[in-house]
């Protein structure tokens, strides 16, 4: 019966007519409130929480801004902000340094294979693991200390060291990072286009002009992929400090992520609203990145690279 | 709780797992539900003839422990507290139950330190002297049991050596430092890493130059702390600091990383918790060259007060048993039941009715607590958490850059002033 057919397409014209648009939207849907639920929510639930006084356990109390007034008259804050920026610009090394590792090992020689996962071995540790032997390294009774000692230089402890002691947890925590970069233009060097080399060498570049005009170039995604990779690397310095001096020596070492575990969760914190108004500090900062970061990536998509 | 975030909700998750991941079942009439930290061996021990005791003298009541790993506990208490309240937990004496009394998750137990029908015996006589570190607000929140001594352990053959004999005065142990800095020995070892070493040097040097009243005084943040009396801590401290009395590099040692030292003879003192025992014995230290003395006196005519630091048994104020929990805490303050703990503890018990192993280390604790003006839980348990972090930190500055203390200072009175608003 012609009448009935009739309603059932109506039924399902709805439907038809929106599936194209629909469809990617019933795939996000679990991801989004994952997202949602995860993500989104606390951040601003943090921030709320940023503007109360609150022990975790007492009613909390709204006291406005003042949490982040009396970050601004914290010399522990801006310690740990300028400690954020050393790590920012030492742990870029990794990118050189990872590069160059990769171009000397970037040969078919008897054995590469094994010496290049021994170089990239340290990336597969955990970093627990490497802050714990790093700090015994640097330990007065481990093995730098005793060997100064022994060479007539005195005893020396880095990490007792005020000054210097954010380099000391800096360059343990560089050093898998190295690997990992190592890794990135490893697989670059792998895929390079021969015939641009080749072109290259017939108009007589060679050297490290051949280098500068022809491989970097030709790395750019890799290069990328490394920054990022780092500079998320030392936003996360949280661990290392964590296992190598716990801010220490007296708040010296502390980094944003660590100093706001310190107030909000270690056994004298629970501040919940500064921490919170520290992580919300942290964030701004992360933010201004990961916009720049989309904007490329954004950009880059346009020009379909 | 009202505000439910994601910190909130990741720790509340973690709980549940960790409490049902040890095998936890809601608790029904009779079941006595124990949370605990004490994973360590003799702790864990200790308790556990505990238990298996107080199961045999009521036998109508089961009993249910949760154990958790010692530094997750921190973080756990405040989780189980708040959502799923024990009936009976354990914790510390002084400042530190405090956020928990306020915020009214700790049962008021005065009843037990004051109504004698709950007693055989009677608490109030064989614990008086602990019962200040219990107060609050004029009400006990729990029953201690067990304590231990802080003090000044040495290399006896050292002081032999070197022609030294116990120091009782200030000027005496001033002049020790030095004729065994002189012998190229360190006089004191310490190891400042995790800072609270820091604080049991500057309670002594505080309870010994101004006394426990001012102690208490400045921990309740009462005193300023460029106060003149805090000065001359300082005063005293450079005296041992500046002439470099302490252990080079102790910045980056922990507690137990300053042992070795003294074990091997590099160093000569340690201003220690009688727990350390235990590892300078492991270390190779015999009754016969370890030695322990009394913190000598600073000014003369002051009454001592010693630090020994409490361990208490408390009560949800969500118990589900509370009936049980109090017979719980009775059986815990008694002094044979802590006398047997205490052995396997290798600590002090509470109860003045305990007797103590023969070991010279305890029955020199036993005697110079029994006989102490006054006890103090140490800094960190004394003062609110935040001025103690802030303040040990500061004592670990000042100790490797003596001549910052006026800057340190004016800081932690900066913080005294926000902390004690």
């Amino acid at each position: 019966m012609p009448s009935s057919t009739q309603i059932s397409y109506r039924k399902s014209s709805w439907w038809k007519l929106n599936q194209q648009r629909l469809t990617p939207w019933i795939f996000l849907f679990p991801g989004l409130v994952l997202f949602l639920v995860y993500v989104i929510w606390p951040i601003f639930n943090s921030l709320y929480i940023s503007l109360l006084q609150w022990d975790g356990l007492s009613p909390a109390i709204y006291v406005g801004f003042s949490n982040y007034i009396e970050l601004l008259d914290d010399e522990y804050f801006y310690i740990s902000l300028i400690n954020n920026i050393k790590w920012l610009i030492f742990f870029m090394l990794a990118v050189p340094i990872g590069l160059g590792l990769a171009i000397f090992l970037n040969q078919t020689i008897f054995g590469i294979r094994l010496i290049k996962s021994l170089f990239f071995f340290p990336f597969v540790i955990s970093q627990v693991v490497i802050g714990i032997i790093f700090a015994w390294f640097y330990n007065p009774r481990g093995v730098i200390g005793p060997f100064l000692e022994t060479i007539g230089l005195g005893n020396y402890a880095i990490l007792a060291d005020e000054d210097f002691a954010t380099y000391g947890i800096i360059f343990a925590g560089i050093y898998p990072q190295i690997a990992y970069c190592m890794i990135l233009y490893l697989t670059g060097l792998n895929n390079l286009n021969t015939d641009q080399i080749e072109a290259g060498r017939m108009d007589g570049a060679k050297g490290f002009s051949l280098f500068k005009n022809i491989i970097l170039p030709q790395l750019r995604p890799a290069t990328f992929l490394a920054i990022v990779v780092t500079v998320i690397g030392s936003l996360r310095s949280f661990d290392m400090v964590a296992i190598m001096t716990q801010g220490g020596p007296w708040g010296s070492t502390n980094v944003l992520a660590y100093y706001m575990f310190e107030t909000a969760l270690s056994e004298y914190g629970y501040r919940m609203g500064y921490g919170s108004a520290i992580a919300a500090v942290l964030f701004t900062i992360m933010m201004f990145y990961i916009l720049f970061f989309i904007y490329r990536m954004y950009q880059s998509e346009k020009k379909g690279l | 709780m009202v505000i439910v975030g994601g910190i909130n909700m990741r720790k509340i998750l973690a709980t549940i797992i960790a409490v049902t991941s040890l095998g936890y079942s809601s608790a029904f009439a009779g079941t006595l539900v124990i949370n605990t930290d004490l994973t360590d061996p003799a702790p864990k021990a200790a308790f556990e003839w505990a238990f298996n005791k107080f199961q045999e003298e009521n036998p109508d009541v089961t009993i249910e422990v949760n154990n958790f790993d010692h530094e997750g506990y921190k973080q756990a208490i405040r989780n189980f507290l708040t959502t799923n309240p024990p009936d009976v937990f354990n914790w510390y004496a002084g400042n530190r139950m405090l956020p928990f009394v306020r915020a009214g998750l700790v049962e008021d137990v005065s009843d037990i330190w004051s109504d004698t029908g709950w007693v055989d015996g009677n608490l109030t006589e064989g614990m008086s002297h602990a019962k200040k570190p219990m107060t609050i607000g004029g009400k006990q929140w729990g029953i201690p049991y067990t304590y231990y001594q802080w003090g000044v352990y040495y290399r006896k053959d050292l002081f032999e050596a070197n022609g030294i004999s116990v120091p009782t005065t200030w000027d005496e142990f001033v002049a020790a430092c030095a004729t065994l800095k002189a012998a190229g020995i360190t006089p004191i070892t310490i190891g400042s890493k995790y800072l609270w070493t820091t604080a049991g040097v500057f309670d002594y040097l505080n309870l010994r130059t101004n006394g426990y009243e001012f102690h208490m005084a400045l921990t309740k943040g009462e005193v300023p702390y460029t106060d003149p009396k805090v000065h001359a801590v300082f005063d005293k401290w450079d005296e041992l600091v500046k002439p470099g009395y302490f252990l080079e590099n102790h910045a980056s040692l922990a507690w137990q990383e300053a042992i070795p030292p003294m074990v091997n003879g590099e160093a000569a003192m340690y201003v220690m918790g009688n727990f350390s025992v235990a590892l300078f014995k492991e270390g190779g230290l015999t009754n016969d060259n370890l030695g322990f003395f009394q913190f000598p006196e600073i000014t003369p005519g002051i009454p001592m007060a010693e630090e020994a630091p409490t361990d208490t048994m408390h009560i949800a104020s969500g118990a589900k048993n509370k009936t049980d929990a109090k017979r719980f805490l009775i059986f815990l303050s008694r002094a044979d039941v802590q006398e047997e703990m205490n052995k396997t503890l290798g600590q002090l018990p509470v109860n003045s009715g305990s007797k103590v192993d023969p070991d010279p280390f305890l029955e020199a604790g036993l005697n110079m607590l029994n006989n102490a003006y006054a006890m103090a839980q140490f800094y960190d348990r004394d003062a609110p958490a935040e001025m103690a972090s802030e303040g040990m930190k500061g004592f670990q500055e000042y100790m490797v850059n003596p001549d910052r203390r006026d800057k340190i200072l004016e800081r932690l009175e900066k913080v005294r002033q926000r902390v004690y608003k």
